[in-house]
């Protein structure tokens, strides 16, 4: 009893500057966070504790009752349903790619390949503006040569968010290409030969040995994946500032303009932790999910 | 902050020379950032003696408490006599009745004029109200131009300025609720939508303009609402062979020359400062007549004291200058906006307002009354506090 009631101090003494740096850090902020998305702490506020008022779940209700926040909701749902198969589809297309026999030059490959994530983000969309730009974007110069009409990318309310969605899975695929990798390479080689002895093709190879292979990975992919490109800002922020017509405004968008533009402080942490409640619901239920199509499969 | 920042130092080593013993540190900040800073500054105790403060956020730093109240200094400084600048700059620097910042420099809006495509087009005279800018426009129109006026979608002050010449605020029983449903905003609203609506304006953001100068130069189009910094722009990237082909000229307002937004940056002064008498002593040299006319040589920046403009530059006056004389004049017509710490908020509600129903998503009567029912949101808090402010 006693010689473990020891050793348990023990650990506990090793754990406690890590521990005191996560309260610290991570533990009081997110505390005064939900004290403050109670709260109308604004401008006014600042300049005086007495015009702070208690809201309850105002702020929540207010937050939920606001259009833009519901459009900010949709453009950030646009993002995540079509960026994150677009982004994770090409990630596996590059790995598979790279895994190839038939391809040379892996190493140069995989490391151009790899180059946009270690880019400076705010570097590569100034330049992306300037691919897209209506008149003087390459993009368009060479839609032109095939006789297409020019496209207003980020000036047009319908093209900004895909293009934007394009810049993110280009901006990112080659983390989780690297991922991928590592899991091809973990799949058995002998269960493609035998495969290749039943006379599989290349594609039902893929399907029923590469695919359930990488099937946890996978998972692991998409949800990182998911949860990271429900914080969509730095894109739009660089980009379009939210525009036109507020259709790349994100929701973690919407939470800067609300706290670090207009000050209300109150309303922003209300922002953030929605936000925070619905990756947590959107990654249990890819969880769930993936429990019942493994579940079936086997 | 931005460019005058970098000059600042140069006119501060002047100072330091006429005060040794005084040791002046100036930082930088971009434009973009200035604002978060100052905030947060405030925020963490550890505001500046001395800042150059936007003239729309003077409301938010007096609401603040953060300003020291100027009237005692000025009262024993008989150099800076009130009549010395231009009255509608001078009235925003007192929000809620109290004067917190110094002019600087100051700006408005009017317009850069292509005169040579209007004298194409027939029209010699430079339009001077609404009814000759509605005409100019559409004979330039018939005359081939297409697109005659820009008017960026992603820019508020071309709308501001117009509702500026409107009788009648913006916002109502002072500063509790939006006024935009009144005659005057309507007014201003429904000719700002004319343009786009009788096609002689395009309904872009500057983003999508790409270079400006260089479309203003090509001739896309003839008017273009902008500020002072754009003279030396257009003077820097307009070809050689245009530099007679331009000028600026008075905002036309609904009957004869308009009123426009009376912008600029002030110098204030922190209540936290240790150093008044000191800062106080920078503000005063900052606002010397010779030194605002080397500050204009710098940035090309324009000085706020009607003094500096009188003064000889290159053989004349900066009040007498091709490009910038206009803008004297229409210093003299220039109105603020609201002094409510909530504009800055409202302005841009009211922009993406009227970018919706540029693009004809709502229309007048629907974009006036959501942009009311958007503000008294706003302006919730506010009327709270001078509710509250009343009772006691």
């Amino acid at each position: 009893m006693k010689h473990s009631g020891r050793e348990s101090l023990a650990a506990w003494a090793f754990a406690a500057p890590a521990l005191v740096v996560i309260a610290l850090f991570f533990g009081v902020p997110v505390f005064a966070g939900l004290a403050l998305s109670l709260t109308d702490f604004d401008i006014y506020a600042l300049a005086d504790l007495r015009n702070l008022r208690w809201q309850g779940l105002d702020n929540y209700i207010h937050v939920l009752s606001l259009p833009l926040f519901w459009k900010a909701l949709g453009n950030t749902i646009y993002f995540v349903v079509l960026g994150v198969p677009l982004s994770i589809g090409v990630s596996l297309a590059a790995a598979v790619l790279l895994q190839s026999k038939l391809v040379r030059f892996k190493p140069l490959l995989r490391t151009a390949l790899f180059a946009p994530v270690v880019t400076t983000l705010v570097a590569v969309a100034v330049i992306w503006r300037y691919l897209f730009h209506v008149k003087y974007g390459l993009v368009n110069y060479t839609l032109q040569s095939f006789g297409i009409d020019p496209v207003d990318w980020l000036g047009d309310p319908h093209w900004s968010m895909p293009t934007i969605i394009l810049f993110a899975a280009w901006k990112n695929f080659g983390g989780n290409m690297i991922i991928f990798i590592a899991a091809l390479q973990a799949v058995p080689h002998d269960l493609y030969e035998a495969a290749k002895l039943d006379g599989a093709r290349s594609w039902s190879q893929f399907r029923y040995i590469t695919l359930p292979g990488i099937g946890p990975t996978l998972l692991m992919v998409a949800i990182l994946t998911t949860a990271g490109y429900f914080q969509l800002f730095a894109e739009p922020y660089v980009m379009t500032q939210g525009g036109p017509l507020q259709s790349t405004v994100s929701v973690l968008y919407l939470m800067y303009e609300e706290g670090f533009k207009w000050w209300n402080l109150g309303l922003a942490s209300a922002v953030a932790f929605v936000l925070f409640l619905i990756i947590v619901a959107v990654s249990k239920g890819l969880i769930v999910m993936q429990k019942r199509l493994t579940g079936v499969e086997a | 902050m931005g460019r005058e920042s970098e000059v600042a130092a140069e006119l501060i080593a002047g100072f330091e020379r006429e005060h040794p013993g005084v040791r002046v540190k100036v930082e930088q900040l971009p434009w973009t950032a200035a604002h978060e800073k100052l905030l947060t500054a405030f925020a963490g105790d550890a505001t500046p003696d001395l800042a150059q403060v936007g003239n729309t956020w003077l409301p938010e730093m007096q609401a603040l408490g953060a300003l020291e109240p100027l009237e005692p200094w000025l009262a024993r400084t008989p150099a800076l006599a009130a009549g010395d600048y231009f009255e509608g700059i001078w009235a925003t620097n007192a929000p809620g009745g109290q004067r917190v910042g110094l002019p600087w420099y100051v700006d408005t809006r009017l317009m850069f004029v292509r005169q040579d495509l209007l004298a194409r087009a027939g029209i010699t005279e430079m339009p001077r109200d609404w009814t000759q800018w509605r005409a100019a426009l559409a004979s330039l129109r018939q005359h081939g131009m297409d697109k005659p006026i820009l008017l960026p979608t992603n820019e508020s002050a071309p709308l501001l300025a117009l509702a500026m010449q409107q009788p009648g605020e913006l916002l109502r029983d002072g500063g509790r609720y939006g006024n935009f449903s009144g005659p005057g905003f309507r007014a201003a609203l429904s000719f700002y939508l004319e343009r786009f609506q009788r096609g002689e304006a395009p309904g872009v953001s500057e983003v999508q303009i790409g270079n400006l100068w260089q479309e203003f130069g090509r001739g896309s189009f003839a008017f273009y609402l902008s500020g002072p910094w754009d003279i030396g722009e257009f003077k820097r990237r307009l070809p050689a062979e245009l530099a007679n082909a331009w000028i600026t000229a008075e905002l036309p307002g609904p009957n004869g020359p308009g009123q426009s937004i009376a912008g600029g940056a002030s110098l204030a002064m922190f209540k936290r400062s240790r150093h008044k008498p000191e800062v106080w002593a920078l503000i005063s040299y900052l606002s010397r007549p010779d030194v605002q006319l080397e500050f204009y040589r710098l940035t090309g920046d324009l000085p706020a004291r009607r003094s500096a403009w009188a003064l000889p530059l290159n053989g004349a006056t900066l009040a007498e200058d091709r490009h910038a004389a206009a803008f004297h004049r229409q210093l003299e017509r220039v109105r603020a906006a609201p002094a409510v710490p909530e504009w800055e908020r409202i302005e841009k509600e009211m922009q993406l307002a009227a970018t919706r129903a540029v693009h004809g998503v709502t229309d007048l009567d629907a974009t006036v009354r959501g942009l009311d029912a958007l503000v008294d949101g706003i302006l919730e808090k506010r009327r709270w506090m001078l509710d509250r402010k009343a009772a006691a």
